[in-house]
């Protein structure tokens, strides 16, 4: 498979799911704010707080809204293109990369990204964030549930599947992190918003759409505890970062054809790495250890891990790269370049 | 031929125009009447309907191009119209047969200015015509290409005029385009139309990406194991980067970036996850002029360094060929039936329209001395650019042209208005005549493959004789009928 290839199959798996995880995020966080019934609206502005940090845009927002409180949270979050990790510029983004592999892609797929894309550019998706959000966000969800099922119905297994999965579980895994992290940022504040023991941990299993499965699991005992178990280290439940960790590993060797519990590159030993600690590890240690640097710790092997498969991959060998860079000043030049060459 | 009796068509006015449909009397043509009357039998609510969800349908594909000197990058659907157009076998063995003629006259035309320029020597096109063109290349002489064809893919453009007679407008030899539309606009039709089709005798066209992928093949210069086939775009911002992706899927072969080719020992290799695999033949949908930064313009980043080398060492073939633009040139145009005559002994099947060459002094005397009766073309522009329509222009345009000429006359030819043909067009619920012309595609490989039919492009602005996407022109359906 061409490198590039590779590379947008990737990305645009990997935008996919994190317009998906935004939209339950801001829709879990809504409800949530609905339940409490407060009237102190400065608690209600700050709640957004956490979730701006957790896509690490906070800067971008400050700058933006220096008074930002709900209303610009949830569209700085949504709609705002000039937020390049909004849903709309993620759907975009996921797009762009569709565009440039429409090739390998099954005829629906394309048209399920493409209607979506449509939508949430159009006048009545912009209108619907306002006057129904409950619709839209559902709108963004099953979609994006339709793309993953017919990615899986129609993808051929091989290696562009690999790479679709290898992107979906890296941003899966990374961002239960960070909805993971908002419990941190809630429990800083001294009266925790007034909210009750349980409430923010239960919200952020039902972001993560675990909360059947967790009931299941755990019987419906909603402990801190328990649930950072059941989101990190649980084996058996898709959105944990061990599951997660689990199917990076297996993407990773299916690509290369080296067997699992050895490695031929960088990418393979980070993550095989990744995936003993998470086997190995018990709930108490990760709790002992502190939470949020655990949690970060957690996102930095992510990362490291994206940025080897990035060098194994996509990128060529020095020896054989001859063209220098582009620079991104230039990048204008090259639309501009591409746009003029002549189709007669 | 008999009269419709269907509402539909009651008020519809030939007016003085070569109808594809009617005749001058208002009798339909024999070979369309049991379309229309198929279509007389929808009411206009239900066409428009069926209209709008043909349009729907391109929109979610992404059926779009982009549009040139549009800031806003957007993408626009190409307009639909949902009449077909009609030739009968008779019309379409005579358009066939002069379409061969004239690919295979272009081809030996190539070779010889490319080798011994016999054509030149013999007086038969003055040289200072090839010597001048933009896209001649001269690097390239005596450099052999695969299996010597040059022009593997040429969209000719064809029209009709008021004698209902086929004439050449102009030929595409370097990168012709819209093929895609011709295949998806007959899906378009079959899906809102289903029952249109039934018994009509309508040749398929869904060969095109196949015949497309042999003729790769065939011209590869390597003859163990298969041929890996690559087709390179310029990328996403192309205005025809839809159909690049669309006929690379339909052939099952990767599309590339200049970015994903490297040169290593004059071959050419794609980078691939797995590292390098050797390609051996390129479709290439990127100009001359950027294809190698390392011969061409040095500061393009679309192109791969090294690959005229390798394709110098035949190592590599690309379709078309390098420096193919000068047999598109419309001053070496007016030349093709004297090359035609020339190379085969024959006389042209398919004439030209006629053309004046500024470059010569008494037509360019006739152009100056007719300016607003004639159509100014410059010589190596193309998508309805550079031109100047001498009945509509303005005194600015008029007198912006003549400076123009006088300037550089080597570059600019005119020609009589021609009329289109036109053909039935669904126009705010009624049909209306509106100009269309006709663009095959021709392959050339192992043996010359014309798709049945061709994309026909249409003026959907009333009384308009221009008929590019970029100028309010939409396409339409080419029904080729069975003897």
């Amino acid at each position: 498979m061409l490198s590039r290839v590779a590379n947008s199959l990737y990305w645009m798996v990997r935008y996919i799911e994190r317009a998906d995880n935004l939209a339950r995020l801001i829709e879990v966080n809504e409800r949530l704010l609905l339940d409490l019934g407060w009237k102190d609206t400065a608690g209600l502005d700050a709640l957004w707080r956490p979730v701006i940090a957790s896509s690490g845009d906070e800067e971008l927002f400050d700058s933006a809204h220096p008074d930002g409180r709900r209303r610009e949270a949830i569209e700085f979050l949504t709609i705002d293109t000039a937020n390049p990790n909004s849903i709309v510029s993620c759907i975009g983004q996921a797009r762009e990369n569709a565009r440039m592999v429409r090739d390998q892609l099954a005829e629906s797929l394309w048209e399920e990204l493409n209607g979506l894309y449509l939508f949430v550019n159009s006048a009545e998706g912009a209108a619907s964030v306002r006057s129904n959000s409950t619709a839209y966000y559902e709108r963004i969800r099953r979609s994006t549930y339709a793309f993953h099922g017919m990615a899986a119905a129609t993808t051929l297994r091989g290696e562009a599947w690999d790479f679709m999965d290898l992107g979906r579980h890296l941003e899966r895994a990374d961002k239960t992190t960070r909805f993971l992290d908002i419990t941190t940022f809630i429990e800083r504040q001294p009266d925790h918003f007034g909210l009750g023991a349980d409430e923010h941990w239960l919200a952020i299993l039902r972001s993560c759409g675990g909360l059947g499965a967790f009931r299941v699991k755990h019987r419906g005992r909603f402990t801190r505890s328990n649930i950072t178990e059941f989101l990190v280290l649980a084996p058996d439940f898709p959105r944990s970062v061990r599951y997660c960790a689990g199917r990076i590993d297996e993407c990773l060797h299916a690509i290369s054809g080296t067997p699992r519990g050895s490695f031929a590159n960088k990418a393979e030993s980070l993550a095989g790495r990744l995936l003993a600690d998470l086997a190995f590890s018990s709930c108490d240690e990760v709790l002992a250890s502190g939470l949020h640097g655990y949690l970060d710790g957690l996102q930095q092997r992510l990362n490291a891990i994206g940025e080897e498969v990035f060098r194994a991959f996509i990128l060529l060998p020095d020896e054989i790269e001859q063209r220098p860079p582009i620079p991104a000043s230039s990048f204008s030049a090259v639309v501009k370049w591409q746009m003029e060459q002549q189709q007669q | 031929m008999r009269r419709l009796s269907k509402p539909m068509f009651e008020n519809y006015q030939t007016e003085s125009f070569y109808d594809e449909m009617f005749g001058a009397d208002g009798t339909v043509r024999a070979h369309c009447a049991p379309l229309l009357e198929r279509f007389s039998s929808i009411d206009a609510g239900e066409f428009e309907n069926r209209r709008q969800a043909c349009d729907a349908h391109f929109l979610r594909q992404g059926v779009t191009f982009n549009v040139y000197h549009d800031d806003q990058g957007t993408e626009r659907i190409f307009p639909f119209d949902p009449v077909p157009r009609v030739i009968s076998a008779d019309e379409w063995d005579h358009i066939e047969a002069g379409l061969s003629q004239r690919i295979i006259a272009l081809n030996l035309f190539l070779h010889d200015i490319y080798h011994d320029q016999q054509i030149l020597k013999d007086g038969v096109i003055p040289a200072c015509y090839i010597e001048e063109a933009r896209h001649f290349r001269p690097e390239f002489r005596g450099v052999n290409v695969p299996e010597d064809i040059y022009i593997q893919i040429c969209g000719s453009d064809l029209i009709r005029g008021d004698d209902g007679q086929y004439y050449v407008l102009e030929d595409n030899a370097r990168c012709p385009s819209g093929a895609s539309y011709l295949l998806e606009n007959r899906n378009a039709l079959k899906r809102a139309f289903p029952g249109l089709f039934d018994a009509m005798g309508v040749r398929p066209v869904d060969a095109y990406p196949r015949e497309l992928r042999r003729m790769l093949e065939f011209i590869s210069p390597h003859r163990e194991g298969d041929a890996v086939c690559v087709l390179l775009t310029p990328g996403c911002y192309n205005s025809a980067y839809f159909e690049h992706c669309y006929l690379a899927r339909e052939m099952g072969i990767e599309i590339v970036e200049g970015k994903d080719l490297v040169v290593l020992d004059d071959f050419v290799y794609m980078r691939t996850t797995k590292g390098l695999e050797r390609v051996d033949v390129i479709y290439r949908r990127i100009d001359d002029d950027f294809i190698d930064p390392t011969v061409f313009r040095k500061d393009s980043v679309l192109g791969v360094p090294g690959i005229m080398q390798a394709y110098r060492a035949g190592n590599v073939a690309l379709a078309n060929a390098v420096g193919t633009g000068v047999a598109d040139d419309k001053a070496v145009y007016h030349f093709v039936p004297k090359m035609i005559e020339y190379y085969l002994g024959q006389e042209a099947i398919l004439p030209n329209v006629p053309t004046y060459l500024a470059h010569e002094e008494s037509d360019r005397k006739y152009i100056l001395d007719h300016l607003p009766e004639l159509v100014v073309k410059s010589a190596n522009e193309s998508g309805g650019y550079g031109m100047l329509m001498g009945p509509t222009a303005s005194k600015a345009e008029l007198a912006e042209f003549r400076a123009k000429i006088l300037e550089d006359p080597r570059n600019f030819i005119a020609q009589p208005v021609v009329n289109l043909s036109r053909c039935p067009t669904w126009c705010d619920g009624g049909f209306e005549g509106r100009h269309v012309d006709l663009r095959p595609y021709i392959i050339y490989g192992e043996s010359v493959q014309i798709v049945p039919g061709g994309l026909t492009r249409v003026a959907l602005n009333k009384g308009s004789l221009v008929v590019n996407s970029s100028q309010g022109g939409g396409s339409k359906d080419t029904w080729v009928l069975r003897a």
